[in-house]
């Protein structure tokens, strides 16, 4: 059955045998470059503050510092994020479940708006008219930014609104023209989530930005800087959750691309999924947890929603998506001894070195310290010092954004059907971005617990620093140069492959190190994932370590209340 | 990234389970600290707060610095609110007003609000941080615990000059 008379264009990939909608194929192709070109700019950006924030270096002077922290934080966190993402659920939507997009015109007008409104806040932010940061927290925003910052990110958050009505559109006509059989895959799963978190995240952001726009143009006179900060998060804080979603929706991806296997629990992972859905919509109070006028009551119920169930569904995530690499090693024949099945993975596969260095630095450094920072009390020793930004750096940076890149390798020869060029350096990449963005994140946490506050161009001038801060900041600046170089590898591999790579079709999944298939007579068999239970184990030590050392570096400090 | 087959309803394998059990604990530990440590900890979360407007906090703070002023360090007045009372701090682009002085060990009411933009008042290098926000008058009931001279550091981006933002708070022993 069809719904609408429109026909779509296929071509069947003949490696996945997936038939691929080519309106679909555009679509995804346009976003992917937009995504690509804010990394470009937000990176260049990002070597240039971090060498400001590394004071013996000392770069930048304070006016450019903080105007090119806006442009970092936009490009970065919305900009490449967003676009990709957009990518991201035509993908889900439409090859996964091979089917078409109802209406591609939509999906045009979706990413026009997109591009118009990051241009607006391009064009501003970098020439100096709008250095409030992503934030543009009140009054500070409209006294200063001007109206067309607010306007871009308003199209920007409208245009991507459209794109998601039209994923949910593509979703179930596809189920109407049972154009898959069954459930509905694991990976598209996870970007519904995504999506459904999306919808009421960007128009709480469209209610956030939209009186300050109004006051920019002299409409009204006063927004209430309390309210916009909770609007803000409403927007800022789920906005993260998406980028959680995606970023598991391709960790599971890339585990099957790149070792094959099926998830252990179909059943836990989606209850995981569904335990982000309802636990994590709000949560903005993470940002507001020392701000005025907000009780215990209200903040701890906000962000734990009663109890930290979003944490749960992360923490059987991290057990899932090891226990299904792990089950496919054994099936393979891998069952010497605890670890004979993770020295045996594709270490040399640049997706699985992605998937291996995403999921470490996202869980052991991002995902541990956010929760304890989240945790109302300890926020008074962290809140806006380096720790905040120490934190979401290992997050959605060694995170997402790595996830995201090695994704990449793979839509460079299954969606632009180029050779990938450079695979030694795709090899190295995931590694060494995620070093340095380590080094990053570390240097960040520890100079945070030492006090040292974020946004701020220079430490030096209002009080005398110990040089253990001086020492955690050069941390920040060496691995700043580690992960920009290896941002640039990234950059040439993408930018090579597409442009000037030869038009050919895929003939396997794997770049490099291809596995052999599980063998059919094994899928059935019951394989316990031992060593996958020891290292979460360690994990929860580590975290339980951190989290408890936190209550009692808070329990020396004066009291208040 | 497939449709699952029939294998959507096997059971749960028995480690799996066992560590769902274990991180259900922990998420219920993570959630139990926080009203325990409400309870029986000596550093909570301030909530008193009042509404207020620049105007009418601009010159609360100016008669409690007229009202017990004890010195003057560059232009701005030392003050010594008495133990067990209220103080008041401005913040204004780029500086703290006034400079508080604190005896260690007694309990002071510190109001705090901003005559402008959104700031921070992070007291360093105790590493106690807070938000100010404007027309919010926010009451931080502080008990030093160390005596010297600590600063008050401005963590939330003010403007270009940010950084530069200063104040301090002295406590005797
Ligand atoms: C080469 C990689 C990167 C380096 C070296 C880097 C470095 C930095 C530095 C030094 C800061 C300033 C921290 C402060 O002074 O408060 C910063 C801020 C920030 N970065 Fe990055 N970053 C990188 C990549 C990214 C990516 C990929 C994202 C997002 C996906 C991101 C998101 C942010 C955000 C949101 C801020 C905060 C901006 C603000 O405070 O308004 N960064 N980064
Ligand atoms: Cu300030
Ligand atoms: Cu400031």
């Amino acid at each position: 059955m069809t719904l609408t008379s429109e026909r779509a264009e296929y071509r069947v990939c003949p490696v996945t045998q997936f038939k691929v909608d080519l309106q679909s194929e555009a679509l995804i192709k346009v976003n992917a470059v937009a995504a690509v070109v804010a990394l470009t700019i937000g990176g260049i950006a990002a070597i240039l503050i971090a060498l400001t924030r590394w004071e013996a270096v000392g770069l930048l002077p304070p006016e450019w510092f903080y105007r090119l922290l806006t442009v970092h934080g936009t490009n970065m966190l919305i900009f490449w994020i967003v676009f990709f993402e957009m990518a991201g659920l035509y993908f889900g939507a439409t090859i996964l479940l091979d089917a078409r997009l109802p209406k591609p015109a939509v999906g045009w007008l979706a990413f026009g708006l997109m591009v118009v409104g990051a241009l607006f806040v391009e064009i501003t932010a970098l020439t100096g008219n709008s250095t409030v940061m992503f934030t543009a927290y009140e009054p500070l925003g409209s006294n200063e930014a001007s109206p067309l910052f607010y306007l871009g990110l308003i199209l920007f958050a409208v245009g991507a609104l459209v794109a998601v009505g039209l994923f949910f559109a593509t979703v179930v006509m596809a189920r109407v023209e049972k154009t898959y059989e069954g459930s509905l895959p694991l990976v598209t799963y996870g970007l519904v989530v995504a999506a459904i978190i999306a919808t009421y995240t960007l128009l709480s952001g469209a209610v956030a930005l939209v009186p300050p726009f109004l006051r920019t143009i002299g409409i009204i006179e006063h927004v209430d800087p309390a309210f916009y900060r909770n609007f803000f998060w409403s927007f800022g804080h789920p906005a993260q959750q998406i980028n959680l979603a995606a970023m598991v929706a391709i960790w599971y991806a890339m585990g099957v691309m790149t070792v094959g296997g099926s998830p252990v629990s179909e059943k836990l992972s989606r209850f995981a999924f569904i335990l982000y859905v309802l636990f994590i919509n709000l949560g903005s109070a993470h940002h507001l947890l020392v701000d005025p006028g907000l009780s215990f009551g209200f903040k701890t119920f906000n962000t734990s929603y009663g109890m930290y169930l979003a944490v749960l569904g992360s923490m059987i995530h991290a057990f899932s998506i090891p226990a299904m690499l792990e089950v496919a090693q054994r099936r393979r024949g891998f069952t010497n001894g605890l670890f004979e099945w993770l020295r045996k993975l594709p270490w040399r596969e640049p997706g699985f070195a992605a998937l291996a260095v995403s999921m470490f630095v996202f869980g052991w450094i991002g995902g541990v310290t956010g929760v304890t920072m989240g945790t109302e009390q300890i926020d008074m020793v962290a809140h806006n010092t380096l720790r905040v930004p120490g934190h979401f750096h290992a997050a959605v940076v060694g995170g997402t954004t790595l996830a995201f890149m090695g994704f990449t390798y793979y839509v460079i020869p299954l969606v632009f059907r180029k050779r990938v060029k450079f695979l030694k350096l795709a090899t190295w990449q995931p590694y060494l971005f995620g070093l340095g963005i380590s080094l990053v994140a570390v240097g960040m946490i520890t100079a945070g617990i030492q006090g040292v506050p974020r946004r701020t161009a220079d430490i030096d001038v209002v009080r005398e620093v110990p040089g253990t801060v001086h020492l955690s900041l050069a941390v920040v600046g060496i691995g700043a140069l580690i992960a920009f170089t290896a941002l640039c590898m990234y950059l040439a591999v993408v930018l090579a492959s597409v442009f000037t790579g030869p038009r050919v079709e895929a003939t396997s999944l794997a770049l490099v190190q291809p596995m052999e298939p599980v063998p059919a007579a094994a899928e059935g068999s019951h394989v316990a994932p031992k060593g996958t239970f020891v290292i979460v184990l360690v994990f929860l030590a580590f975290f339980a370590a951190f989290y408890l050392a936190n209550w009692w570096m808070l329990g020396r400090t004066w009291f208040v209340s | 990234m497939y449709p699952p087959a029939e294998v959507w309803w096997r059971p749960i394998d028995r480690l799996e389970r066992s560590w769902v059990i274990i991180a259900f604990v922990w998420a219920l530990v993570l959630t139990a600290m926080m009203p325990l440590w409400f309870v029986v900890g000596k550093q909570n979360v301030p909530v008193t707060t009042y509404r207020t407007t620049p105007e009418r906090f601009r010159e609360t703070v100016e008669a409690f610095a007229a009202e017990h002023q004890v010195g003057e360090r560059a232009g701005i007045p030392v003050v010594a609110p008495p133990p067990g009372g209220d103080a008041y701090v401005y913040a204004q682009r780029f500086s703290f007003y006034p400079i508080l002085q604190l005896e260690k060990g007694e309990e002071y009411r510190i109001h705090v609000s901003s005559l402008d933009v959104q700031h921070g008042f992070s007291i360093q290098p105790v590493n106690l941080n807070f938000q100010i926000v404007p027309t919010y008058e926010y009451v931080i009931t502080l008990t030093p615990t160390e005596s010297g001279e600590f600063q008050v550091v401005c963590n939330e981006y003010c403007g270009l000059g940010h950084h530069v933002m200063t104040g301090t708070i002295l406590v005797n022993e």
